[in-house]
């Protein structure tokens, strides 16, 4: 009973009940619950507005999660849908992004989607059955239980960064329904929501529909702060929570308030009025308190608080549930006045660093006051310390529970203070740690320093023993992309080649940098030097962003053909496109997208496509028919919660195959209506399409085609300047003939750097004195030319020994005796003998003759059969005859 | 030449003889690397800078290094490395990894000799697949960058072959990682094949980046003169000073003599390369050739196959401490004797005689494929001719040269004279003659006509040459002259 899915079983989906309300202009029925039934099995599940479920998605093992807000049907009831509040595994995060959570995930830990691009209804047939989802405090363990089938959320994720999650937006919905109780924690006997259990009888057993007195009150915080803007949801939510306590409820408020308003606010002014207005109405609850000055509110709380002390009655066991609230309420009043200033001064000193740091991220939700004193010491200090203490819920209410039993033995002033300090004490380490990590992630760059000194260990052979620090690094090496300590398992602790991260070992002394003008010019000219931008394709660049672009806007997807020789700079256009649009998705002017790239000539067979593309989106690895049908799995279903992914695919000649199903499936899968999959390919010819695909590639491929001329003179002089950048280095003559030669015969931009690059060297090595290093002139680049460009044919034959020499002859001569190209060695041989004679060389025997063919054969001057044949051996020459007379005419 | 001082050295003579022979068959044998590079000096500082500049500066590179076969491309590369690693700081930086086309036939191999070399193995794991190692190693040398990575020297031997990988799979990613922001790397291909460029394919070509050192040697033969005689001289250091001064003189004599000269200027106009001077050498000074040379010389030069003819180098002994004219043009008669020719001596007369029916078929027929039958009826008929039988038994051969106008009384002459018993064969003997010249590749058979047919009739053509039977038959020891005459018959 594992997964339904597994028994491939029948589900009925049925409606119960009567609708609950019918929205006209959709002509929506709205439902209270549905209920799946097995065929076959007796049992039948209920699914209601509030319960978590699984819905069925691109892996079986993994279904997605989602709680559901509202379930709908249409009229004629065929179709079910439900709208639902997404959650994403950790399977789900991108690989590149999941270091930003800085530890493990839990493999049961989910995230709660708060994404855009997603689409939040989905049909309610592919819910499969209800689940049990736990919030837990962000600093709090995940719990060692062997129940696979509970799953806890403790962050959100907005496809950027993980946020802080309100616990209510997790379990308020689980209040209500049977299911939901198991994932409560055991409320110990004093825990607020039991803590008035006679008064508060009647509203608690009324929870799905919140009381009326809280409501109004919430909905007054809100309106007094002129905050409407917080959803029915969530102030119920909220208000649900608000419940527990008269007194407590007040702060509630404010709290909830609060969140609104630092949810909207990031801004610290706001904040600090936010801050005081909490403190002037924590104390008593009255909302409508007209503002007051900090020492007024001051003044006041050390009143109410002196009151409260005085009116504490003795305490007694019987007494302690009604005085609970009291006593919380003194207590908090204690907090802030004795750690007032030391809230403020060490949290805040404390907190400076990681909030500030943190600061980048959304806006954590401040917790929703589930405990009196989490309020109160929030509230002070609520502007720094918000956000890891808002994270922490789950241990704050054991915590707090514990506290209280305490409380119950002990007088109340004091054990307040004790109880702050408690308070504060996983705080701080929750800071610290917090930092610490923040130092870490941050001290990247001279993390490289001592990554350096690991491997350097390593390499001296003590490559066995890893020390404790490295394992450390191999954990956090999931947050920084640029460190590579991982790789390397320690024999230790053996370890799959799957988690292993192979490195070239890091040298033992840092690379000289350059020293002269000409080093420094060659190592711009290098090819592998990303230059800032790429002159001379404007306008490639243009087209192929406007075409991502408006993709990714629509959510849509699509192909693009690109064509060119190579070295004209189509893949790096793409990678420039590609950071553009990644920097404009970090700036929020694009939705967000994932890109992926792969390359036909680095793949063993096309087949490996799928499992690269498998491996880049998810991580997982699998054989390529497995990866295949996951991936068709995972673009045909209408999965809601998608990113665009562009998927740039280089080499697509490579890619083909008899059957051409890779370039089918990479073609077609982007025309499936739930894909938002943009593909560009690379190849080098223009016609690829119409010379190896069959039609319903090509259809597929479609007409959007791009092709990059190959480089004129003028654009590949720009690039060397550009590249450059104003480095004096070249005369500009030199340059003009680097371009035009390479203009006129490949127009590579790689050949014209590398032609450069080889120039400075000659003009370096001519160079009698060092220290005076002229230019790079006209002399030193023909010279470069004539290296790179002119054949060695020639040269190698007037190289060559006279036997071979006369041997050459003797082939042209036979083949004009035969008058054809191609003449066997025996008959070649007896002309070189007749050769020999007339040049009064000595004659040569059989072996000596077939030796020297053969050596002119391995330089690939003569062509020749296998020299197994001997003297039957067909030879033909490799070089056009009159540079062979040339060649031996020089002479 | 020279006279003995063997009592006034402070090594007895037998003793310098053995160090002679020591440093002479380092220095062919071994592949002893020279003092330093000669004739190559512009090759070597080039490839020096560029090696040194990847391995400080931490700059990626690709080159060619094209010569013909026994240029010393390796050589220079083994100088140019030793020269390297003299430095401390690249001592400690660079990574090797050699490879070789003829020993990392795909690219599967080429991968996990790579993982070995660079001794990431641990990390891989021997169950990875082709397809996972690749991943692998591209995710190594793209983790590494230009400044921090310890820049890694990719030497590929017999280059071209890599070309004919099934996409040239490596070599695009060696080049790619070498023109892009990984991990430094040199990538130094060694070939004998001038059109190495034309192998690549455009884009693998495009990534490369076309820097060619050619060894072509412009030796003349005075320097080739010079050659020979460092290459036989002792040095300096020599443990017995009067004895190498002797030595070297008596070398230096030796060079000078008209008929050595001679016999050099023929080696130098066959071919130029160290190699071939080496095998030379190797001869001379009477050191087994089989140590230093692979089974492919072995087979060029087949006259090492008779073990006969190997002691007679070993000349230089105690009585006579010197390198003696005669000495190097019996040792140059070895190296340029035919293969083929020395091989006909071993054959019976009856294999000869069906060497000599097939060469006359040949001739006729102007090379087209002969069989058994053809030959058999050749050679017998005229061998039984006189046993009175044979008339109707004259087949093929007879016709042929009546059909030939080959005067057929000469012919029938020619078969009198012959006694009877030696020539009368039977038709399995026959037949275990023709498959051993088979077995010896002096006949093979023409392609396509292998299995199905009978072994009678199966198509052969000849692998000798005219010049090279009749070379053998005048060598022949105890030849018959009738048979002689026979085989001279034919061309008339």
């Amino acid at each position: 009973m594992k997964y339904f899915t597994r028994l491939r079983v029948r589900r009925l989906y049925e409606w119960r009940g009567e609708p609950l309300s019918f929205n006209r202009k959709l002509k929506t029925y709205e439902y209270g619950s549905l209920a799946i039934r097995v065929e076959g099995l007796p049992r039948t599940v209920v699914i209601k507005a509030g319960q978590h479920i699984l819905i069925e998605g691109d892996d079986e093992d993994n279904p997605y999660v989602a709680k559901v807000m509202r379930l709908l049907g249409d009229e004629s009831g065929a179709q079910k849908k439900a709208v639902v509040q997404w959650f994403v595994r950790v399977s789900e995060v991108p690989l590149g992004k999941l270091k930003l959570l800085g530890r493990v995930p839990h493999p049961q830990e989910i995230f709660l989607y708060q994404g855009r691009s997603c689409d939040d209804e989905v049909n309610a047939e592919s819910i499969l059955r209800p689940v049990q989802v736990k919030h837990l405090d962000a600093a709090a363990p995940f719990p060692d239980s062997d129940d696979k089938e509970t799953l806890y959320v403790k962050l959100s994720w907005d496809s950027k960064a993980f946020g802080v999650v309100d616990s209510a937006l997790v379990e308020s919905g689980c209040n209500s329904p049977p299911c939901s109780k198991p994932s409560l924690p055991p409320s110990p006997p004093r825990s607020p929501p039991a803590a008035a259990p006679a008064s508060r009888g009647p509203p608690r057993r009324a929870l799905p529909t919140p009381d009326l007195t809280v409501m109004r009150r919430a909905a007054m915080a809100e309106v007094r702060c002129s905050r409407v803007s917080v959803s029915a949801g969530k102030a119920a939510a909220e208000a649900e929570s608000l419940h527990s306590a008269t007194k407590l409820s007040a702060s509630k408020c404010l709290s909830a308030k609060r969140r609104g308003l630092s949810a909207r606010t990031p801004g610290v002014r706001k904040k600090l009025q936010l801050n005081s207005e909490c403190e002037q109405a924590s104390p008593g609850s009255r909302p409508a308190n007209p503002p007051e000055t900090k020492e007024e509110a001051l003044n006041r709380l050390l009143d109410e608080e002196m009151q409260a002390v005085a009116s504490s009655p003795p305490r007694s066991p019987t007494l302690t549930y009604s005085l609970t609230p009291l006593r919380r309420a003194d207590r908090a009043h204690a907090a802030q006045d004795a750690s007032r200033s030391e809230a403020f001064g060490v949290l805040l000193l404390k907190a400076a660093t990681p909030s500030r740091r943190k600061d980048p991220k959304p806006v954590k939700e401040p917790a929703l006051g589930v405990l009196a004193e989490v309020d109160d010491e929030g509230s002070p200090v609520l502007p720094v310390a918000a956000t890891p203490r808002s994270s922490r819920r789950k241990s704050a209410l054991k915590v707090s529970s514990r506290i209280r039993k305490q409380l119950s033995l002990l007088d109340g002033q004091l054990d307040s203070d004790g109880e702050d300090e408690d308070e504060f004490v996983p705080s701080k380490k929750e800071l610290q740690s917090s930092s610490e990590e923040e130092e870490e992630g941050d001290g990247e760059e001279e993390g490289l320093d001592s990554d350096e000194d690991v491997v350097a260990k390593r390499s001296r052979g003590a490559a066995g023993c890893r020390t404790p620090r490295s394992s450390r690094k191999t954990r956090l090496s999931n947050r920084t992309p640029r460190k590579t300590p991982s790789r390397k398992s320690a024999p230790g602790t053996p370890r799959t080649p799957r988690n292993a991260m192979p490195s070239i070992p890091s040298r033992a002394l840092p690379a000289r940098q350059p020293a002269n003008v000409l080093e420094e010019a060659r190592t711009r000219l290098h090819v592998s030097s990303v230059p800032e931008s790429l002159p001379c394709r404007e306008q490639e660049f243009q087209d192929i962003y406007s075409f991502v672009e408006s993709k990714i806007i629509d959510g849509t997807g699509g192909c693009m053909y690109i064509s060119g020789v190579p070295g004209t700079g189509k893949t790096a256009t793409v990678h420039e496109v590609m950071r553009c649009l990644q920097h404009a998705a970090d700036m929020d002017e694009v939705p967000p997208f994932c890109f992926i790239e792969i390359n036909g000539m680095k793949m063993t067979d096309p087949h490996q496509a799928y499992v690269q593309i498998l491996q880049k989106l998810t991580g997982q690895k699998a054989t390529a028919d497995h990866a295949a049908a996951l991936l068709e799995k995972r673009f045909s279903n209408p999965a809601p919660r998608k990113e665009t992914r562009v998927r740039l695919v280089d080499g697509l000649d490579l890619l083909w195959t008899r059957k051409q199903n890779v370039m089918y499936n990479l073609f077609d899968w982007p025309t499936r209506r739930h894909a938002r999959l943009v593909v560009l390919t690379i190849a080098n010819t223009m016609d690829l399409p119409e010379r190896i695909m069959i039609n319903r590639v090509a259809s597929r491929l479609g007409l959007t085609r791009m092709s990059f001329q190959p480089y004129g003179f003028k654009q590949l002089q720009q690039i060397i300047t550009s590249r450059l950048n104003r480095l004096k280095a070249f005369e500009e003559d030199a340059l003009q003939l680097v371009s035009r030669k390479v203009a006129a015969l490949s127009g590579d931009a790689r050949r014209c750097l590398d032609i450069c690059r080889r120039a400075t060297e000659i003009c370096e090595l001519s160079a009698s004195d060092p220290s005076a290093l002229g230019l790079v002139g006209m002399s030193h680049v023909m010279e470069a030319l004539n290296e790179m460009f002119s054949s060695a044919y020639i040269s190698a034959i007037k190289c060559a020994s006279t036997q071979e020499q006369l041997f050459l002859r003797a082939v042209i001569a036979e083949f004009r005796r035969l008058g054809l190209e191609e003449a066997t060695f025996q008959q070649v041989f007896v002309q070189h003998q007749a050769l020999c004679r007339v040049e009064g060389l000595p004659p040569v025997s059989m072996s000596e003759g077939l030796s020297l063919c053969q050596r002119l054969g391995a330089c690939r001057l003569l062509l020749l059969e296998s020299s197994r044949l001997g003297i039957l051996q067909r030879v033909r020459l490799n070089v056009s005859q009159d540079d062979v007379l040339f060649a031996l005419k020089a002479d | 030449m020279s006279k003995r001082k063997g009592k006034d050295t402070h090594l007895p003579i037998g003793e310098c003889i053995t160090q002679a022979q020591q440093i002479l068959r380092e220095r062919f044998c071994q592949r002893k690397l020279p003092d330093r590079p000669e004739g190559v000096e512009a090759q070597h500082r080039r490839l020096l800078e560029l090696l040194r500049r990847t391995a400080i500066h931490g700059e990626s590179n690709s080159v060619l290094i094209v010569g013909p076969r026994g240029a010393g491309k390796t050589t220079l590369l083994r100088c140019v490395l030793r020269e390297l690693l003299e430095d401390k700081d690249v001592q400690k930086n660079l990574l090797q990894v050699h490879l070789n086309g003829l020993l990392q036939t795909d690219d599967r191999i080429a991968l996990k000799e790579i993982t070995r070399q660079l001794q990431l193995e641990n990390v891989v794991g021997d169950k990875g697949s082709f397809a996972e190692n690749l991943a692998f190693l591209l995710e190594a040398l793209k983790k590494g960058d230009r400044s921090s990575s310890r820049p890694v020297l990719f030497v590929l031997d017999e280059f071209d072959l890599f070309a004919h990988h099934k996409n040239q799979t490596l070599l695009y990613n060696l080049f790619d990682v070498s023109q892009s922001a990984q991990a430094p790397v040199a990538v130094v291909g060694l070939t004998c094949r001038l059109d190495v460029l034309e192998l690549l394919e455009k884009r693998v070509k495009s990534r490369f980046s076309h820097r060619q050192i050619h060894l072509l040697s412009s030796l003349t033969f005075p320097q080739y003169l010079e050659r020979v005689r460092a290459q036989l001289s002792l040095p300096d250091h020599f443990p017995d000073p009067n004895f190498a001064q002797e030595w070297n003189a008596d070398v230096k004599t030796l060079c000078e003599d008209k008929s050595v000269e001679e016999v050099l200027q023929r080696h130098f106009n066959s071919s130029k390369d160290f190699r071939s001077l080496h095998t030379l050498l190797v001869r001379l000074t009477g050191i087994s050739p089989l140590v230093a040379v692979g089974s492919t010389r072995v087979i060029e030069h087949p006259v090492w196959n008779n073990p006969f003819q190997l002691p007679c180098l070993c000349r230089v002994s105690v009585s006579k401490p010197s390198i003696r004219p005669a000495d190097l043009l019996d040792a140059s008669r070895l190296c340029l004797a035919d293969a083929k020719a020395n091989m006909l001596h071993g054959l019976s007369i009856l294999e000869l005689c069906l060497v000599i029916a097939m060469k006359h078929l040949h001739d006729v027929y102007e090379g087209e494929p002969f069989n058994l039958q053809m030959v058999h009826n050749g050679t017998p008929t005229h061998l039984k001719e006189e046993g009175g039988g044979g008339e109707k038994e004259r087949g093929f051969f007879s016709c042929f040269f009546c059909r030939t106008r080959l005067p057929r009384l000469e012919f029938k002459k020619f078969l009198q004279r012959k006694s009877n018993s030696m020539y009368n064969f039977e038709q399995p003997v026959v037949m275990k003659a023709f498959e051993h010249l088979q077995q010896l590749e002096l006949i093979r058979p023409v392609d396509g006509s292998s299995a199905k047919t009978q072994r009678e009739y199966q198509l052969m053509r000849l692998m000798l040459d005219h010049s090279q039977i009749m070379e053998a038959l005048q060598k022949y020891p105890q030849c018959p002259t009738d048979v002689k005459q026979w085989a001279m018959s034919a061309f008339a």
